[in-house]
């Protein structure tokens, strides 16, 4: 087995009491104190999370000639420099390859921050897609930091010159922190107002002890499903993968099927067609949760499975996504999800899953 | 005294009934307990039935009686309140059984035995 990479913070976090788990080959934090306490600083106070182990990519060349505006779901073109926009890197057939985000550094020169899992199959299909410019993975000389929660500003604000307020959702600006680069951006995964800042690996050190210090409280992967499904935000590997597409994942609002990108041509056919499954959100009808591949079920028959499930604590119930095979299901109907142990009630929810 | 098994219930008995619960170990390993299904009263058990179930932010777990018997006794209140375990798991009965056998009690682990177990772990 190949070794887990480790982020820079790798010693800093072993100082505190973690649980690690192996997580798309990196050697990763689940939970620090507990991961509804870590849940909990986020939603109501500020949490940070290391999430050193995504990937960064670096653009640069002609975006209207060089084949990278057709790369993706993400009409680079129409971006403003210091924006940034969520969309998908697909196949040929409308599958996710990954969920990713390009932040629009200069008019000729892209940030790209993909899934960890994902990084080498990424690089090579956006490569591959390329006719001209040159695209850098700075993965590994690239630390990130999300410093979430209510409190966010006020604690980040004495770490800057501009005016944190300035900065809008999905808005970014490359800046300075202890004198060296940083690129700060007001986006998450949380839901909550929130921070995600890129620097250096010995710069992230730096800003790692300075933020505890401020009293801010490390959180793992575990808070960080939790609070993202929480807000209906899908996961790759769970809610989307090569074989599930954008419309199927729910997320039709993030794809615009007026413009050329490859896969796009199948996921008009796809709405052509009509769609036979679709991604819903579900609450169970107690504290059960169920998990990623438990089966649902509607009066005996077999209507889909669960992608993501996870226990609420401000839903205070089991809430996720299930794959529903769409003329077979009743949405306004009650379903069982089951796995070997039983069966757990559960409804069709809205999103978000928590009230904002 | 508590006795434990390897699953990590404890056991610890007053004349013939014996009060069951979870050990510090298996709650450290399931982190925030969000959910508890409580065996039956008045039901017949025997020693490693999965009787009980567990569920937490990380896993899903059985709860196995490490003794047989008769099921004498159930804790509703952490029904509602299953995060409780999480705080006190050693001081927390969770089910109690009246014992139909009481050399079973042999089988298990001591305190210092139990400890020595989880290292190897």
């Amino acid at each position: 087995m190949q070794e887990l990479l480790k982020t820079p913070l790798y010693g800093r976090q072993q100082e505190l009491k973690t649980k690690n788990v192996s997580f798309c080959g990196w050697d990763m934090p689940i939970q620090f104190d507990g991961i509804i306490n870590e849940h909990g600083y986020c939603r109501e106070n500020v949490a940070l999370f290391d999430t050193s182990h995504m990937g960064e990519f670096f653009f640069k060349g002609n975006i209207k000639t060089s084949g990278i505006n057709e790369a993706t779901s993400i009409n680079i073109e129409a971006l403003r420099v210091q924006k940034c926009k969520y969309g998908f890197l697909l196949n040929e057939h409308g599958g996710v390859i990954d969920d990713l985000i390009i932040y629009k550094l200069s008019p000729d020169e892209l940030m790209i921050v993909v899934n960890a899992s994902r990084r080498q199959i990424d690089f090579d299909t956006i490569t591959s897609r390329m006719t001209s410019g040159t695209l850098k993975d700075e993965s590994l000389n690239y630390a990130k930091l999300d410093v979430q929660g209510p409190n966010s500003k006020d604690i980040l604000q004495k770490y800057f010159d501009i005016d944190l307020d300035e900065l809008k959702f999905f808005s970014f600006v490359q800046t300075k922190i202890f004198q060296e680069d940083c690129i700060l951006s007001r986006t998450g995964y949380t839901g909550e107002l929130g921070y995600e800042l890129y620097v250096n690996s010995s710069t992230s050190v730096k800003l790692w002890d300075a933020l505890i210090k401020d009293g801010v409280k490390p959180a793992g992967l575990g808070a960080r499903d939790i609070l993202r499904l929480e807000m209906g935000y899908s996961l790759y590997g769970n809610d989307l993968n090569e074989n599930i597409s954008p419309l199927e994942a729910n997320l039709s609002m993030f794809v615009n099927l007026k413009r050329q990108y490859v896969g796009m041509d199948a996921l008009s056919k796809q709405k052509e067609d009509g769609l036979k499954r679709i991604l819903l959100p579900f609450k169970t009808t107690s504290r059960r949760s169920a998990r990623k591949d438990f089966h649902a079920f509607q009066d005996g028959v077999n209507v889909g499975f669960v992608t993501s499930g996870a226990y609420s604590p401000i839903a205070k119930c089991g809430i996720g996504f299930v794959m529903i095979t769409i003329d077979k299901f009743n949405e306004n109907k009650a379903f069982e999800l089951r796995d070997e142990r039983g069966k757990i009630d559960a409804n069709i929810a809205t999103l978000p899953f928590i009230k904002k | 005294m508590k006795r434990y098994n390897e699953e990590h219930e404890w056991v610890e008995v007053q004349e013939d009934i014996a009060s069951i619960g979870i050990s510090n170990y298996a709650v450290e390993q399931l982190g925030d307990i969000t959910f508890i299904e409580l065996p039956e009263l008045d039901t017949n058990v025997s020693i490693g039935d999965s009787v009980a179930f567990i569920e937490s932010v990380k896993a899903a777990s059985d709860i196995y009686t490490p003794v047989s018997g008769n099921v004498s006794e159930i804790n509703e209140s952490l029904l509602d309140e299953p995060e409780s375990l999480n705080e006190n798991a050693l001081n927390i009965t969770i089910f109690k059984i009246k014992l139909s056998d009481v050399s079973e009690l042999d089988s298990l682990m001591s305190e210092e035995e139990y400890t020595t177990f989880c290292a190897t772990l």
